[in-house]
Parts: structure tokens; C-alpha cells; sequence
């Protein structure tokens, strides 16, 4: 057991070397920071002196030394732009990402897996068949377009909810700030919620369907059936819980990437969190923020893969004797 | 003048209606609008850029100031003489305080001035450097200068005067510089002697004023309160100002414009804009960088500029391209600017003309060509290169488009890239608006690291020319200066230094219930809106 945690830690120690040498090499390639940081009056030696404070003009390797040090101890430095220390900025930012984050994992999972089961048990039905193809318009639709739509929709025209931010948000304890305690934050809530749990929920739904298509035919089900179980016993209890195994990995992984691209919806919805942090970095040339969104996000996925992998080590007896 | 007429008028009303004992109600008016940018930090010297400091000109003050018509009005200097072209001096407001309550007075400007040219300001040159100036009194201050400089206060609206007393209390007097790992005291908060105070500051987030009662002006806006967000996504931000949530919005993107003043309730506010877009060639290469031409180039016959000129029509691009939300120029200066702009007319538009000269040229059947663009930074910028690229290629001069963000493109273009470019789009807005800064900035000889004229990405170079824009300099007398600034500008015209293309248009969208005046510098302020 030691043994396989330590491999994965040197598998994930790996992963997010490669992350911060992309990224590294990235940051030479998106333009220059300092024509972003001074007005256009300045002068070029100005501009010279200040790429040489910022260390700009050292040696490659050496920055890239520097910057692995830096984000070993997660110091990412000043944002460019705000002048303040990133990580300040990402302490205020993250609650907004995070709570819609949740909001929309939930709604996916409340929305896709009724669907899934229904469409898998009754496949032969319209509303089933509605279902699917509904599904096929959630994946394919881009979510700045559905964002859009559900902006025109809900605040252009019937004017029911806010087409942008947050609301009004409650202040808990300096640390965190919510808007599930005002009713201008919930409803703030709502379109973006949807906009970015749309294909996290389609995908739920398929999953959650193929499952149960499978699971039906085990032996197992079967035998319950055959035993005389009531239907509702046999599908709520036997095959919708075994389908669930894969459903909860997906969805914990697929959380991991609800946080880290949440970015698109974000801005469509001017939502204040990381990942209209994170684009804003981009046009501006803020390497300190890209560098620490692009690090944290690495770290999300290895540390949630790394997690998934212990478990399954710890369910799956198989791992065990070959580890 | 006519809106200050009527709203004294109405406040006039009010206070009668007071009289009376009907309960007038002190509407709390509250705007919420949004602008495609933030307000990053408050400090007033980090960064020169126009945005958050024509929000914080809500916040500060600075000796002198602009009204909607851009035209120069004191502020915390309530009058100023010329004792000699060297020396001015400026009668400073009394009674006027800070928010915080401190009293304005001489010793923050001298604080201001050494603080605004200290290490680290961005915005050192709103003062000359070997300025110096002098307390003659506490309500009096002196500006000594080397040289004459007729333009010496033209920038000073957004040089704000700070608190002496409150900069040094908060240890805030080093002005965060770009490479600073400090926060600064006054990035974060603020405190001027304008009519609004900050209450609340997010960055990227939300920033909130509340106007100060204490303000020494008579307030003709009815604003309690003001909101603004920072929406970066066009549509998002259109949709708010349609679905009632916000009362304004800017810039609108041409393609709304439309449908803003379609939809019930709101109006787009149209109008032009300062800043004038053009095109330049690199005329200091002995060989184009991006050109099929080798061994010489092409730019350094003024016939090929010439012709690509004339090849360039310039009414479709402002019908097609800007839909109308663009003025056609043919210098680098807005006519409101320039008071003799008109005498200077563009080169026809004749592709036949251009294809004679290029023939002339020696390049009968063109050559190819690379066009830099920006594709982030004005108004359909890229779709404006598209255009020209097509029009050109007609021509015979093969052009493709390179378009980037602009944050790749100034890296290439500007003197810290090397000026990389053979063919490019930029925009100017003068900050002091006036000529000298566009004609120094922008056509004056430079060397290979850009000493000189460090915007002159083309490198024209004409002695002639750089001889009067030191005269303008100089020149105190305003007939003499224009005349001067006349024919600096017929010169480069002649010399075709440039293509100058337009001045590209504002839109604000606006709820009905507002009353905005809005400034050719996109600057808003929030002493003359009113809500109804």
C-alpha cells in the first residue's frame, strides 16, 4: 500500500513538472507583460528597466528555476494588473467559482440520473427517445452560445433573472463569501448554473443509461426478478446501485473539470470567479495569475486522480496483488 | 450650458416646491452601468491608462479640469497667469477638503508633483522634468520651467492632487510600480477632493461611489449612488443594459447599435471619438521585414505610399466595415483637436491613379505584402485590415492580413520588439489633445532603439519636419503655433507619412431615464448625469 501511494506521488510529482514547464513555455509566447503594465508615454528605457526588476531578461533556465521554486511554495507573486498578491485574489475569487461549481454538479446529478434511469428502463417510450435526442443538443451546443440564449430568454425578454454577477453576497466570517443567502444571489445563480450543468448532465444521462442497459441483462437481475422481487425493488435497489460505481467516478472527475473550465461560462456571465480571473490574465498578459490558475488546476486533477486511484486500490482487490 | 441651465432651473423649482412643505422626495438615484474593462487599482500614478483614470477624475481633482466640451476649466486651481513664458503661477482654492476632511492646500501640490515624478509613476511626463516649483504662499504655488511650454497644464485634469497628510499616515508615498510585490495603501483606497468618494473597491469585481457632500462645486447630478461592473463579454453587457438592469453601458459594439435603439427604453449615444486610426509603412529599412521585394524598399518611394493611399477607399470602410461610426480623416489629429483640420483634404480615392504610380514606381505588377493588425484593441480593427488588404490586393499589391491580440502585436511593433513590421494599423489619441504630442510622438526622426519619435513604428523621417515641431515647442503666440502645426501636417501629408484612415466612433448605450454627456475622450463623468 505504501509502496503503490508513493509511486502514484512520484507519477503525480511528475505530471506537475511537465504542467509547469508548459506553461513556462507558454507564458514566452503570449506577448509582452510590460506593455501591458505601463501606460504608452513611457519611455523604452523605462520599459527596460522594469523588464529587468521583473527579471525578464535573465537566462531561461534561470527563470524557470525561479518560477518552479516560487510555486513550490505556492508564492505566485503580484498580479500585474490588481498589484496585489495573487493569492489574495484567488482567496476572494474561489467561493464564486466553487459554490457554482457545486451548484452545477449537483443540478447535473439531480436532473441526469432521473433521466438516465428513466430512458434506460422505458427505452422504448417517446419521452425516452426525447430525452436522447435532447441530450444529443447538450453536448454539441458550445456553452458560450447556450449561455447566450438563456441570457436572451430569461433576462432580455421575460426579464426573470439577472443576465450577469452574483448578486448580492453575505460576508461569513472575512473568509468567504456566499450567495445562497439572498434572493438576488440565487437568482444570479440560476442561468449560469444551468449553462455550465447542461453537459455535465447529458453526459450523466447517457452514462447513467447505458448502465442500466447493461445491468438489466446481468444474471443477478435476473434472478431477482425470477425470485418474484417487486420491479421497484429490482431496479431502485439492485441495478440502480450497481450502476452507480462508474457514475460517481465520472462525476468526481468530471467536478475536477467543472472547477478548472468553468472559464467560458464565467465570462459570458461576468461571474466573479477563478476562470474569468484566469481569462482576463490571458488578454493582459498577467503571467503571475496564469501561472498560478494553470498550477492549481494541474494540481486539482493529479490530486483527484490521485485520490481515485487510492480508492480503487482500496476497493479493487486486483491492484493489490499485482501492487 | 444649456443642461446646467435647466437643471438649476429644476433644483430651483425643487427648492420653491420645498417651501411650500410638499415633501419633495430626495430620490435616492442609484446608476449601475458597466464598461468592457476594470479598475484595476486606485492609485492615481501607477498606471496612464485612460480608463481608470477618467474614473478616478470622479474621485480626484486636479488643479485644472476638463468640462463635457473637453474645454480646460479650473478645478483646485481657481485661476493661473503666465508671469513670463517660463514662469506660471496658479491661485489655489480655499476651503476646498479632502474626503478624509484634511484641507486642500499648497503643500499637496508640491507633495503631488514630487510624487507623480518619483520612481515608479507611470505618469511622470504630466509634469516637465526640470520643473520646479515653489510655495509663494500657502494658497499660491509657482511653476518654474527651463523652456517655454504653452501646453504645460493641457494634461493636468488627470494629474490628481493627493492628501499629503493621508499618503504619508498610510506609508503610500513610493507609488507601486509595476514590479512592486507591495500593496500599496492608496492602490486600494482612496481620497480626493472630488464630487464622489469610493466606498467599496473589488478589483475586477465591483467598485462603488457615493457622492461627497463636502464637494466645494455646486453638484448638478441627482446620483446617490453609483455601480460600476466591469463586463468583458459585448453581448453580456448589451443584454443588461436591454433587460433593464443596468442604466448604461459602454463602448456598444456597431453591430448593436441597432438594436439598442430598437428595443424600448434605451438609445445608443453615438458620437466621434478622439482618437484617429491609421496606417503606417516602414520607411527606415533598407529592405522590408514582410515584402516580396528584396535588395530595396518599396515604402521609401513616396509613390508607392502614395498609391496605396489612392487604392484605399475609405467611404466603403466606413459604410461597410464601421456601418457608418466612423470619420474619414486625413491627418493624424480629430478636427476637434485641430481647429484648421479641414484645410487638409485626403488623396482621392482612385485605384487607377494608384495603379499609374505603382507602374511609375517601377512595380507594374505589385509586389507581396504582410499587414500587422490588431485584432483586440479598436473598433473591428481586424475587420478594417481585412478590407484594406482586399482593396490593395486589386491594386496589384498582394497583402495578407496578420492579425494577432494586441498584446502579441504591441510586443512585435513597438521599439522593445524591434518595430518587426513592415505594414501596420495603430491608433493615437494625444493625451495633453494637442498637436505637438501626436507630431513628436508620432512623426519625429528616431533611431533603430526608437530614441526620438518612439511611436514612429514606420520611421519616417523628414528634417523639415522635425525643425517645426521644435518651433511648436517653443511657440507661445496660439495664431503662430497652429500655423506652425499647419504646416507640419501639410508637409507629412505631402510626404504621405502615413495613411490616416478615421476617427473611429463612441456608443454608450443608455436607459431613458438618463441624461449623459459624453465626452469625445470616452471619459465619463458622473457630475453631469442625471436620472429621472
Amino acid at each position: 500500500m505504501i509502496g503503490f501511494a508513493f509511486r502514484r506521488l512520484l507519477q503525480a510529482g511528475a505530471v506537475m513538472f511537465v504542467v509547469a514547464l508548459i506553461s513556462f513555455s507558454l507564458f514566452r509566447h503570449v506577448g509582452d507583460p510590460v506593455n501591458q503594465m505601463v501606460g504608452v508615454e513611457t519611455s523604452t528605457e523605462q520599459r527596460e528597466a522594469l523588464r529587468e526588476q521583473l527579471g525578464l531578461n535573465d537566462p531561461m533556465p534561470l527563470q524557470f528555476v525561479r518560477f518552479l521554486g516560487n510555486a513550490a511554495r505556492f508564492d505566485f507573486g503580484t498580479s500585474y494588473q490588481f498589484r496585489q498578491p495573487v493569492a489574495d485574489l484567488f482567496a476572494k475569487r474561489i467561493p464564486a467559482t466553487l459554490e457554482l461549481a457545486f451548484t452545477s454538479a449537483l443540478l447535473a446529478l439531480a436532473v441526469g440520473v432521473p433521466m438516465g434511469v428513466y430512458a434506460g428502463l422505458r427505452r422504448e417510450t417517446v419521452l425516452a427517445r426525447l430525452f436522447l435526442s435532447l441530450s444529443l443538443v447538450g453536448i454539441s451546443l458550445p456553452t458560450f452560445f447556450l449561455g447566450m440564449l438563456l441570457i436572451y430568454i430569461f433576462a432580455v425578454s421575460l426579464q426573470w433573472l439577472p443576465s450577469f454577477g452574483r448578486g448580492d453576497v453575505v460576508d461569513l466570517g472575512g473568509w468567504w463569501t456566499t450567495g445562497f443567502l439572498t434572493v438576488s444571489g440565487l437568482k444570479a445563480l440560476v442561468l449560469p448554473a444551468i449553462t455550465l450543468a447542461l453537459y455535465q448532465m447529458t453526459l450523466i444521462m447517457r452514462l447513467v443509461r447505458a448502465e442500466i442497459l447493461e445491468v438489466v441483462r446481468a444474471d443477478f437481475i435476473r434472478f431477482a426478478r425470477a425470485r418474484g422481487l417487486p420491479d421497484r425493488l429490482v431496479y431502485f435497489r439492485h441495478a440502480l446501485k450497481n450502476t452507480l460505481v462508474p457514475v460517481v467516478t465520472i462525476t468526481g472527475l468530471q467536478l475536477g473539470s467543472i472547477i478548472a473550465f468553468a472559464t467560458i461560462t464565467e465570462t459570458v456571465f461576468q461571474w466573479p470567479g477563478m476562470g474569468l480571473l484566469f481569462l482576463q490574465a490571458v488578454q493582459n498578459v498577467d503571467i503571475p495569475i496564469m501561472a498560478a490558475y494553470l498550477m492549481l488546476t494541474g494540481l486539482l486533477f493529479v490530486t483527484i486522480n490521485f485520490i481515485v486511484d487510492i480508492l480503487y486500490f482500496l476497493i479493487d482487490p486486483r491492484l493489490r496483488a499485482s501492487a | 450650458m444649456m443642461l446646467r441651465r435647466l437643471v438649476l432651473a429644476a433644483s430651483l423649482a425643487a427648492g420653491l416646491a420645498a417651501n411650500v412643505a410638499i415633501p419633495v422626495s430626495a430620490q435616492a438615484e442609484t446608476m449601475k452601468f458597466a464598461y468592457q474593462g476594470a479598475v484595476n487599482q486606485l492609485d492615481p500614478y501607477s498606471l496612464n491608462e485612460s480608463f481608470s483614470l477618467s474614473m478616478l477624475a470622479n474621485v480626484y481633482e486636479g488643479l485644472v479640469r476638463r468640462n463635457a466640451q473637453l474645454e480646460l476649466e479650473p478645478a483646485l486651481a481657481e485661476r493661473w497667469e503666465i508671469l513670463s513664458p517660463t514662469h506660471w503661477r496658479f491661485y489655489l482654492r480655499k476651503g476646498v477638503k479632502f474626503h478624509n476632511g484634511n484641507e486642500f492646500n499648497a503643500d499637496d501640490v508640491v507633495f503631488s508633483a514630487a510624487r507623480v515624478r518619483s520612481k515608479g509613476s507611470d505618469l511622470g511626463k504630466r509634469i516637465d522634468e526640470s520643473a520646479r516649483i515653489e510655495v509663494v504662499d500657502p494658497y499660491t504655488v509657482d511653476f518654474l520651467l527651463d523652456a517655454p511650454n504653452p501646453i504645460l497644464h493641457a494634461e493636468w485634469e488627470t494629474w490628481f492632487i493627493m492628501d499629503k497628510e493621508w499618503t504619508e499616515a498610510n506609508n503610500a508615498v513610493a507609488v507601486t510600480s509595476a514590479s512592486d510585490t507591495t500593496v500599496n495603501f492608496a492602490g486600494l483606497n482612496a481620497n480626493g477632493t472630488g464630487p464622489f468618494r469610493i466606498t467599496s473597491h473589488e478589483s475586477g469585481v465591483r467598485t462603488v461611489f457615493e457622492p461627497y457632500a463636502g464637494w466645494w462645486d455646486v453638484a448638478l447630478h441627482n446620483l446617490t449612488r453609483v455601480e460600476f461592473t466591469p463586463i468583458a463579454s459585448d453581448a453580456t453587457r448589451v443584454a443588461a443594459l436591454l433587460s433593464g438592469e443596468l442604466d448604461l453601458v459602454y463602448p456598444v459594439p456597431v453591430q448593436d447599435i441597432k438594436r439598442v435603439n430598437e428595443t424600448a427604453g434605451t438609445r445608443a449615444l453615438i458620437g466621434p471619438e478622439l482618437r484617429t486610426v491609421y496606417l503606417g509603412m516602414d520607411q527606415r529599412r533598407s529592405e522590408l521585414l514582410f515584402s516580396s521585394v528584396k535588395g530595396k524598399n518599396p515604402f521609401q518611394d513616396v509613390r508607392v505610399r502614395k498609391a496605396l493611399y489612392q487604392a484605399i477607399d475609405i467611404e466603403a470602410i466606413r459604410a461597410k466595415v464601421m456601418r457608418g461610426m466612423s470619420t474619414p480623416t486625413a491627418l493624424l489629429i480629430s478636427p476637434y483637436l485641430f481647429g484648421r483640420a479641414s484645410e487638409i483634404e485626403r488623396f482621392a480615392y482612385d485605384p487607377a491613379a494608384a495603379k499609374a504610380l505603382l507602374t511609375e514606381a517601377g512595380y507594374p505588377d505589385g509586389f507581396e505584402l504582410v499587414m500587422d493588425c490588431p485584432n483586440d484593441r479598436y473598433v473591428n480593427d481586424e475587420a478594417i485590415c481585412q478590407a484594406v488588404a482586399q482593396m490593395l490586393t486589386k491594386v496589384g499589391v498582394k497583402t495578407t492580413v496578420n492579425a494577432m491580440p494586441k498584446a502579441k502585436y504591441f510586443a512585435r511593433i513597438l521599439p522593445s520588439g524591434g518595430f518587426e513590421t513592415s505594414f501596420f494599423l495603430l491608433g493615437w489619441t494625444p493625451g495633453s489633445l494637442d498637436s505637438w504630442n501626436v507630431l513628436e510622438n508620432l512623426t519625429s526622426c528616431r533611431d533603430d532603439a526608437g530614441k526620438g519619435g518612439a511611436f514612429n513604428i514606420g520611421g519616417y523621417c523628414n528634417p523639415a519636419s522635425d525643425a517645426l515641431v521644435k518651433e511648436i515647442m517653443a511657440e507661445n503666440d496660439p495664431v503662430r503655433r497652429d500655423e506652425l502645426i499647419f504646416r507640419a501636417f501639410a508637409l507629412q501629408h505631402q510626404d504621405v507619412a502615413h495613411i490616416p484612415l478615421h476617427q473611429q466612433g463612441l456608443a454608450w448605450g443608455v436607459s431613458d431615464r438618463m441624461v449623459v454627456a459624453q465626452r469625445a475622450d470616452d471619459t465619463l463623468l458622473f457630475r453631469y448625469i442625471t436620472k429621472n
